[in-house]
């Protein structure tokens, strides 16, 4: 008896997937969305105190920016590099990974890991796996924007 | 001729072949589970002084083998094969273990069905003649695995609630024709399995058919009843692979709830935070190597079925739109004693 698992249960792929959904455990969406909601405004309000303060000291708005986000990438990698990011965004989730917290923390954790392979082989070309597809993609839609803009 | 072929998976071990001496050598976590006992040797972190979590999984590797090894009074020289396989690429920490033997060496690959597809092929040989013992081995490390399958172990992705997690540890066994009485009856090998899953992060779907399905070759071909056996373990499907698996069954007139069990959902306590269970060649090798090995040796149990499951996840292929198929081998265990 040499018979497809199709044919075994009687079961066709459509089908199974559909079993595969039910019995899939349902993500806690709420206790999520208000994790990484609390999260990700508690990053920005710290942003916009850095920007307070830099403004304060003489810079403008748009020049502050620039620390701001320097900072925040220390903290990420920072963070990343104790161990501690992956542990607080097991619960933040989206709240820590989509401000450039995550950003940061994609491109320290590459470069940490694939250390054992050298500098040049492993941190060099490893570090951007994650975000080299952000940094792309970002460069070539401000490219073709900023093309647009100066068109019109 | 001495295994006699039963169906197309099914073969009798007629000449005995014995699972004889095991080594479980596992990771801190799997240390805090409920088989720790079980373990030969907990290891308290997971680089063990190496420089990185592959050079640190083939010591684990060998530590098995030596101690499988020692326990049986055997040098390496005594054994006929070392037949090995493991998770990662080139199935490199299985093939530098092998240096460490100088007897000929098969590398084989069933993904985390390693355990199983070991036994399987070393009690053909053995029982077909061709050799009086054979040293087996496969390990699992949920960083070295990690790190070659997703993301970088610091990576701060949030997990899904069906994930698994790849258990760290190292089993291996020595299998002789004279040293009971735990035998090898029965080996079922299975075939590739594929009911379209393409979700890396959710294997347990994709090899519970593939499980189900070898259950059902190794039931009509052996015309044994699940009722027969004491325990039936799967790999590593996990708690929603399991389930499916048991509705899987239940289609086709099996009832196997009460019997049978996951290794991956045996390998840690819910407070882990696990997600699904276990996954990765050691669930099966640490739990079947260790826990099981000691009840059927002790008669604690007398007849086992273990079902290690395998995905054949390629990331290349995943990302090329591929489905994920998936394969699982049975081998039954049965101590003599008790006939």
């Amino acid at each position: 008896m040499s018979k497809k698992v199709e044919d075994i249960f009687e079961i066709s792929s459509d089908e199974y997937q559909q079993m595969v959904e039910q019995k899939k455990p349902r993500p806690p969406l709420g206790k999520n969305l208000l994790l990484a909601f609390l999260s990700g405004g508690f990053l920005a309000l710290v942003g916009q105190l850095i920007i307070n303060f830099f403004t304060g000291l003489g810079f403008t708005p748009s020049e502050a920016a620039d620390p701001m986000v320097a900072i925040f990438i220390f903290l990420g990698a920072l963070a990343t590099g104790l161990g501690v990011f992956d542990k607080i965004s097991h619960y933040t989730g989206a709240g820590t990974a989509i401000p450039v917290t995550g950003f940061a923390n994609s491109i320290t954790s590459a470069a940490l890991e694939f250390k054992k392979e050298g500098l040049v082989t492993g941190v060099g070309s490893k570090m951007f796996v994650l975000a080299g597809s952000v940094i792309v993609f970002g460069v070539v839609t401000a490219l073709i924007i900023g093309v647009i803009s100066a068109i019109i | 001729m001495s295994a006699a072929k039963n169906g197309a998976h099914t073969f009798s071990i007629e000449k005995p072949v014995y699972l004889s001496f095991t080594g479980a050598i596992a990771g801190p976590k799997e240390g805090k589970g409920p088989l720790a006992p079980d373990y030969d040797v907990v290891k308290q972190d997971l680089k063990l002084g190496q420089k990185s979590f592959e050079k640190a999984e083939r010591m684990m590797m060998k530590e098995a083998c030596d101690l499988a090894l020692s326990k049986g009074n055997y040098r390496p020289e005594d054994l006929d094969y070392f037949i090995a396989g493991d998770l990662l690429n080139q199935i490199t920490v299985s093939g530098y273990s092998a240096l460490n033997y100088p007897i000929p060496f098969l590398g084989i690959y069933g993904a985390c069905a390693n355990l199983t597809q070991s036994m399987g092929l070393g009690a053909l040989l053995i029982s077909g003649g061709y050799g009086e013992r054979a040293l087996l081995a496969t390990s699992s490390h949920n960083c070295s695995a990690e790190r070659q399958y997703r993301y970088p172990t610091e990576y701060g992705f949030q997990k899904p609630c069906h994930a698994q997690w790849t258990v760290t540890g190292a089993g291996a066994a020595v299998i002789t024709a004279d040293v009971p009485p735990v035998r090898i009856t029965t080996v079922t090998l299975g075939e590739l399995a594929d009911l379209g899953m393409r979700d890396p992060a959710c294997l347990g779907t994709a090899m519970a058919p593939a499980a189900a399905a070898a259950m059902v070759y190794h039931f009509e071909e052996t015309g044994r009843d699940p009722s027969f056996y004491d325990a039936i373990v799967s790999g590593d499907l996990g708690q929603v692979g399991k389930e499916l698996a048991i509705d899987l069954l239940f289609r086709r007139g099996y009832n196997v709830g009460d019997i049978y069990n996951d290794c991956g959902t045996m390998i840690y306590y819910p407070h882990q935070q696990v997600n699904s269970g276990g996954s990765g060649c050691a669930a099966s090798a640490l739990v079947v190597l260790g826990n099981l090995f000691r009840r059927l040796s002790q008669g604690e149990i007398n007849r086992a079925l273990v079902v290690a499951t395998g995905a054949m996840h390629s990331p290349t292929a995943c990302l090329q739109g591929d489905s994920i198929p998936a394969l699982a081998y049975a081998v039954s265990l049965e101590n003599e004693t008790s006939q």
